[in-house]
């Protein structure tokens, strides 16, 4: 166990960090995330109030639907990334990163007071989180649920019972399977949890989650994007939307993207031998390019893979560089996000 | 149970003598303690290493670690097979998962490390 933003979460179940993202990405495992921020906006300013803040533009978005999206400040540095689902016309669930959500709450607040109409409820305490991913994570839940899941397609939310909670189920995640994200009563977790592992889904931990999410390309706020990143160097230019009515971070971000961005992300894989890690240099003939922001071994891939920002001039496909991995320089090479995709 | 017929240093890494020639590898606790190894960097046959200093690195998928020589010498055999697939030193770190084979220049040095006693009381206190 490990502490982590103020919760006590396991780095890995005793299987093993190898296992578990094996598990994940051959049949179903599943991560406790009940320490991921939910917050309830309702009220007729809902949707208006969450578009000043969110890329989302969440009146375009279907109730019963989800979308990834950053937080931005009025200078477009990155708060948070988070998803939105709209749950009713005026209702919205925002579920942010844990080590985030002081930040996230602190800056709405105000926001909020002064727009308006909406109401904010943190019930991240009331109710847990069991994210199941993997390619036959469906096909179980489908087992142990009273509704079939499976009609709830990727990105949608809904309603279902499954080992006699009442829960709202997601079909997003962060780990590049299919799957679901379930949202129980707290009292309900631990029976739920117990009835996954009895179907035979296997418990994993942060360690393996964090490998799952850099093979499938996904970022990580604190690690890959910090409030001093903007969205467009972090390559996440479709998941930004600064057209709704009184988006806060519009004036930045629309002059951030007129001037274009002198560094951008990229993923690469190593040629020689090495891990890249958080914080290592990246260099040309010796000069620094850049910065590797998240690396690790791929099981999946049986590769060194890494995410880092560089000099645009080294973005493009099979562009080389090196990194200096405590003092070795190794040969690295550009290739395109994500490393890994299911197939679906 | 930790094997008594080889000695241990405080980095955890395991010594076994044949004449004048060290074997290397690292104990069960460094690799319950690391996780999952997926990489490790070892030197190349002939070159030197020396006591307590640094040889190469090991790293599982959540950290890194220096390996540190228990022994001064020359480097006669490298272990290959580690390099390949590194999770053999998480099943097999008393046998396969051995790293190098070192002509000491010097065989009392090993009397210095501890047995296999000692340095379960070692771990026992961490």
């Amino acid at each position: 166990m490990v502490p982590f933003a103020g919760w006590e979460m396991p780095l890995s179940y005793p299987g093993g960090i190898l296992a578990e993202v094996r598990a994940v990405r051959k049949t179903a495992g599943m991560f406790d995330v009940s320490h991921m921020a939910r917050l309830r906006f309702s009220g007729i300013g809902a949707v208006p109030f969450l578009d000043t803040v969110l890329s989302a533009d969440v009146a375009g978005l279907k109730v019963g639907r989800s979308r990834y999206h950053v937080i931005c400040d009025e200078d477009g540095g990155i708060i948070d990334d988070a998803l939105v689902y709209r749950i009713a016309e005026q209702e919205c669930l925002l579920v942010v990163n844990s080590g985030n959500a002081d930040d996230v709450v602190e800056w709405l607040r105000p926001r909020i007071e002064a727009h308006g109409m909406v109401e904010m409820f943190n019930y991240t305490e009331q109710i847990g989180m069991i994210a199941v991913q993997g390619p036959e994570a469906v096909a179980i839940l489908d087992r142990l649920s009273d509704t079939p899941l499976s009609a709830i397609r990727p990105f949608r939310i809904g309603d279902a019972t499954i080992a006699g909670a009442r829960l709202r189920a997601a079909r997003t995640g962060y780990t590049g399977e299919d799957g679901f994200e379930l949202m129980p009563p707290r009292e309900s977790m631990l029976a739920l949890w117990d009835a996954l592992k009895d179907a035979g889904v296997e418990p994993c931990g942060l360690g393996s989650r964090d490998v799952l999410r850099l093979e499938a390309g996904f970022m990580l706020h604190g690690t890959d994007i910090t409030r001093d990143n903007d969205p467009y160097e972090a390559g996440l230019d479709r998941f930004v939307h600064i057209g709704s009515p009184g988006y806060l971070a519009h004036d930045a971000l629309s002059r951030i993207r007129t001037r274009g961005t002198k560094r951008i992300m990229v993923g690469f894989q190593m040629v020689g031998r090495g891990i890249p890690r958080h914080g290592q240099e990246i260099l040309s003939d010796g000069q620094p390019v850049g910065i590797v922001t998240s690396g690790t071994h791929s099981p999946t891939l049986d590769a060194n893979i890494g995410m880092g920002y560089v000099d645009r001039r080294f973005s493009t496909k099979a562009s080389r560089f090196e990194i200096d991995v405590r003092g070795r320089f190794i040969e690295a090479e550009v290739v395109p996000l994500p490393f890994y995709s299911a197939r679906r | 149970m930790t094997p008594d017929d080889r000695r241990y240093s405080k980095e955890h890494e395991w010594t076994q003598l044949d004449g004048s020639v060290a074997t290397i590898g690292i104990t069960q606790f460094a690799t319950e303690s690391l996780g999952d190894v997926v990489f490790v960097d070892l030197p190349e046959v002939g070159s030197e290493v020396s006591q307590f200093g640094k040889f190469g690195e090991i790293e599982s998928v959540k950290a890194v670690s220096d390996l540190f020589s228990p022994v001064s010498g020359t480097i006669v055999a490298r272990n290959d097979a580690v390099i390949e697939n590194p999770e053999i030193v998480n099943g097999e770190p008393y046998d396969d998962g051995w790293l190098l084979k070192v002509e000491m220049a010097d065989a009392s040095a090993v009397d210095g490390l501890m047995s296999a006693a000692e340095y379960d009381a070692l771990t026992a206190e961490s």
